[in-house]
Parts: C-alpha cells; sequence; structure tokens
C-alpha cells in the first residue's frame, strides 16, 4: 500500500514507464535479457519484457531486489550487453554492440588506472580521442576541480580514498561530456555520511551538464534524494512494478532527507519492494 | 631508506662482523671458513686478475637468455591458460606440482637434444623459470577487474589498445613479480646446473676450487656470486614493491 498523500504510481506494475513530456533520450522497447543454459543449468531470464523512456535531462533512478537485473538493465543500455528480444534507442538510434558516443558509465567497482596519475586518468578518454592537449588540459583541469581533486592532480589512485576513486572516474566520464550518464551502484562501496556528500556532487554535476542520468543503487534513501523518478523493479526476471516521481525541484542537496516528503517517497519505495525482497530472498535461499 | 630498511642492513653488518671475529679469533676452523674480509679481498683480486672473466660472463649470458626464454615462453603460456579456460583446468594438477619435480633429472635429455654445448644448462634454467612466470601472468590477467575492462568498451578502445593500454599495465604488477622470480630461478638453475654438470661457468669455477681446497677463490666466488644475485634481487624488488604499491588498495 502506498503511503497517504502521495501521488498514485505513474505506471501499473508490468506496463510500460514513459517519460512524460519532454524529448525523449532513451527508449526501451520490450526488451528481454536471457542468459543461455550451460550443462545441467537451465537459462535464466533476467529481465523484461521492459518498457522504458527517459526524457532529455532527467534524473532517473533504478532500485529492486538483489539480482533482479537491474546491472543487466544498465548493460543493455550502455550497448555492453546485448538484449535477447526487444529494442534500446539512444537519441532516436538503435543501441547495439557498441557503446554509443555520448555515453558515459560509472561502475560500482574501483576502475581507476593505477597506473596512472589523477590527471592521467582523467584525460584518458579524450586522448583516445585525440583531442588537441591544450583542449586536455582545460576540460581536465575543469573537471578535476569540479569533482574536488584539484590538489590531488599528480597523485595516483592508490593515494586517494575509495569516495574520491569514486570522484576520479565520475571526473574521467565527465571530460567526455555524456549526454547520457548511467551510474552503476557507484557509492555501494562507500559509507553512508560519503555517500550522501557524493550524491551532492553528482546532483551538482547533474544540474552543470544537463545530461540524463540513469542511476541503479540497491539504497531506497539514495534513491529517494537524488531521483525525479523511481523505477522499482520487481524480483527476476526484472519488470518495472511501480515508477514514483518524487517532485523534487531540480535544485536540490542532500539537505532534502530532512523533509517529512522524503520519508514518504521512501516509504513508497519499500512497500512496493518489501514483496519483492521476500520473493527474491526466498528464490535464492 | 626506511628504518626496517637499516635495522636489515645493520643485522648483515652484525652477521658479517660476527664471522670476521670469529674466524679472527679462530673459534671457527680457518680450513674450513675464511674471514669475510679476506673473502672480499679474494673477490677482488679474482675480478684485478681477469682470470674468471670469461666464466662469470658465460654464466650471466646463459642466466640472461634462460631468463630472456623462460619470459616470453611463460608469459605467451599464461595468457594462452586465461584465455583457454579448458586448458587451464586440464594443466591446473600439473602446475600445481610442477616444483616438486627436480628438473635437473631432464639434463641428460637436453644433452641428447641440443648437444654438449651451453644450450642444456639454459634449457634446465628456462625449464625451472617458465611455470613461475606463466603462473604469474596468469594471476595477473585474472586479477585485472571487470569494471576496467568494460571501461575500455565504454571509451571505445579496440581489443588490441585494451590489452595494450589498459589489461597489460593493469596486471603489470604481477607479471613483474613473474619476471623477478623467473630471474632468480634462471639463476639458481645455471649455477647449480654449472656445478655439478658443466665444465664452465661460475658454479664449476667455485666446484672446481673447493675440490682443490682453494678457500680464498672458493669464499671469494661466492662472495662475488651473492653480491651479484643479491644487487639484482635487491633492484627488482624495489621496483616490484613500487608498481604493487601503485596497484594498492583493490
Amino acid at each position: 500500500m502506498a503511503p497517504p498523500g502521495l501521488p498514485r504510481p505513474v505506471a501499473e506494475p508490468g506496463t510500460a514507464v514513459t517519460g512524460g513530456p519532454g524529448q525523449c533520450a532513451v527508449r526501451l522497447a520490450g526488451v528481454t535479457r536471457i542468459y543461455p543454459g550451460a550443462g545441467l543449468h537451465p537459462p535464466v531470464q533476467a529481465l523484461g519484457p521492459l518498457d522504458l523512456e527517459l526524457r532529455q535531462g532527467e534524473f532517473f533512478a533504478v532500485v529492486g531486489p538483489s539480482g533482479c537485473g537491474k546491472s543487466t538493465l544498465l548493460d543493455v543500455l550502455a550497448g555492453l550487453s546485448r538484449p535477447t528480444s526487444g529494442t534500446v534507442e539512444f537519441e532516436g538510434r538503435p543501441v547495439t554492440d557498441r557503446v554509443p558516443e555520448g555515453v558515459g558509465v560509472v561502475f560500482q567497482e574501483d576502475a581507476s588506472f593505477h597506473w596512472l596519475t589523477v590527471r592521467d586518468n582523467a584525460a584518458f578518454g579524450l586522448r583516445r580521442q585525440g583531442v588537441p592537449e591544450r583542449e586536455i588540459a582545460e576540460r581536465v583541469d575543469h573537471a578535476i576541480a569540479f569533482m574536488g581533486l584539484k590538489a590531488f592532480a599528480t597523485a595516483y589512485p592508490a593515494q586517494l580514498s575509495g569516495g574520491m576513486r569514486q570522484r576520479l572516474c565520475i571526473a574521467r566520464t565527465l571530460v567526455l561530456r555524456p549526454r547520457l550518464l548511467l551510474l552503476d551502484e557507484p557509492f555501494g562501496a562507500l559509507d553512508q555520511q560519503t555517500r550522501l556528500l557524493m550524491g551532492d556532487e553528482v546532483l551538482r554535476l547533474w544540474r552543470e551538464t544537463g545530461a540524463t542520468v540513469l542511476l541503479i543503487t540497491h539504497a531506497l534513501d539514495e534513491a529517494a534524494m537524488l531521483a525525479d523518478r523511481v523505477g522499482v523493479m520487481s524480483a527476476r526476471p526484472g519488470r518495472f512494478i511501480d515508477v514514483v516521481t518524487t517532485g523534487w525541484p531540480r535544485e536540490r542537496d542532500s539537505t532534502i532527507v530532512a523533509r517529512p516528503e522524503f520519508g514518504q517517497v521512501t516509504a513508497r519505495l519499500w512497500s512496493n519492494l518489501r514483496a519483492e525482497s521476500m520473493k527474491a530472498m526466498s528464490t535464492t535461499a | 631508506m626506511t628504518r626496517a630498511g637499516w635495522i636489515r642492513l645493520g643485522v648483515v653488518v652484525l652477521c658479517i662482523a660476527a664471522l670476521e671475529i670469529a674466524c679472527r679469533l679462530r673459534w671457527i676452523d680457518p680450513v674450513a671458513v675464511i674471514p669475510p674480509s679476506r673473502m672480499a679481498a679474494g673477490a677482488w683480486s679474482l675480478l684485478a686478475s681477469g682470470e674468471y672473466t670469461r666464466d662469470i660472463l658465460l654464466t650471466l649470458e646463459n642466466v640472461a637468455m634462460a631468463f630472456g626464454i623462460a619470459l616470453a615462453l611463460g608469459f605467451a603460456g599464461g595468457v594462452l591458460l586465461h584465455r583457454m579456460p579448458r586448458l587451464r583446468r586440464a594443466a591446473d594438477p600439473l602446475l600445481a606440482s610442477y616444483y616438486a619435480v627436480p628438473t635437473f633429472i631432464f639434463y641428460p635429455l637436453f644433452i641428447v637434444l641440443f648437444g654438449l654445448n651451453r644450450w642444456p644448462l639454459v634449457a634446465i634454467g628456462v625449464t625451472f623459470a617458465v611455470v613461475a612466470m606463466a603462473l604469474n601472468t596468469l594471476n595477473g590477467f585474472e586479477r585485472v577487474p571487470a569494471a576496467l575492462h568494460q571501461t575500455a568498451r565504454v571509451m571505445g578502445l579496440s581489443p588490441l589498445q585494451e590489452t595494450f593500454l589498459v589489461t597489460l599495465p593493469a596486471c603489470a604488477p604481477y607479471i613483474f613479480t613473474g619476471a623477478k622470480l623467473a630471474v632468480v630461478y634462471a639463476f639458481i638453475a645455471v649455477i647449480a646446473g654449472e656445478f655439478v654438470l658443466a665444465g664452465s661457468g661460475f658454479g664449476f669455477k667455485i666446484a672446481f676450487a673447493y675440490n682443490n681446497f682453494d678457500n680464498p677463490t672458493m669464499y671469494g666466488l661466492m662472495a662475488l656470486l651473492l653480491l651479484v644475485v643479491g644487487f639484482v634481487n635487491w633492484g627488482l624488488t624495489a621496483w616490484e614493491r613500487r608498481l604493487h604499491e601503485r596497484s594498492a588498495g583493490r
């Protein structure tokens, strides 16, 4: 049951999640992902069928029980994995086996290059694209200053904390000016305080770049704090069972956790997710 | 140098000093062991006379060749095992028990294959070093986080670019550990081989001096050998530590 005082879900369980008014950045239609069986193991349907539309510049979060296919959804969306059926489009063009230009991904695991300094890490993608060194220096300086790493420009990742390394990975993605930013539980390994502060950084980044952001997370409070809309996924095979519009203003930060509505949004997410989490636990137990 | 480094150095100096005193005061039979100062003098005169230069260079060349071949074959083997999981599963028990086999038993076979020259010794060195290199290469490739491969794909790197710009630098510390072990094993195998199986080289000259009760030459050669191996190992370990420090925290 949804807590009182909140709008009804914008989507009924298992139905398409549309982005509403505004230009569509991402469209998934009838997407499924089935992992083929091997030996005695039967095939596993990890995802779908699933429909999703993201508006340009929207912040969309996905929550769901463990193993429901959240990361599979991100892989399919990024072009890292091909859907078994259905279509994925980014800015009207189909996404197949390649990651489209304009898409950036930040993973949960530390993906910084330990053999490069902070500056060289951030410049890595630009150098591969053949961007002139002067422009690289400008964009890298801006990105590492934006992520609060200016004082560590010549440090190696091993000299940084876990949160700083994640900021470095975000900076490395940020310099490439992605129009779609996919975040796969990027703060999952961080403590609660650092996660809240990192959330502020991501919101600032989102406002400044105007990018469309899709955040995969298992933390309901994180999703409720950051997103314009939160998609709640069912236990495997993952489908959207609810989409909660948070209604937060674009100018926001982690202080919204003190608002009474924040608790209501989180409670609504949990009321949807509780049964699915129990279902997921019983299938994995 | 770190505090631990100074302590280590102090312990070594103390041990040498204690041996010097024990030898000088004849607590140790001087026929069996000579004082370290005489070992050092012996080593210096050996170097200065040039009499042993050919043998020393021969040994170093054999070690370098054994190391180079083991490095190339071990790296290729490690990559192959990483790329072919079935081969890896089949080879696992053999690799796990590899160092239980006394490699020197193959020396006669190598003589038959390569003739009476330096190559059987090089082959012994390769045989001893190659698996350490292969296993460390395999370990390195397996430790590259999936997120790095995915990042490479997100950045649009081709498989070749991914290999050279991401995978190899990411597993470099482990490959380097393999290379360091390959150097050490190549030294052990070649010198031990010379000791019992050859007619020239560092190891042979030590054995020859030993058989002729020529203690200053024997200990001089041993001191030289320890110095060379110790210096190479110290340099490689310092480099290895630096590489591993950079990859710390994963």
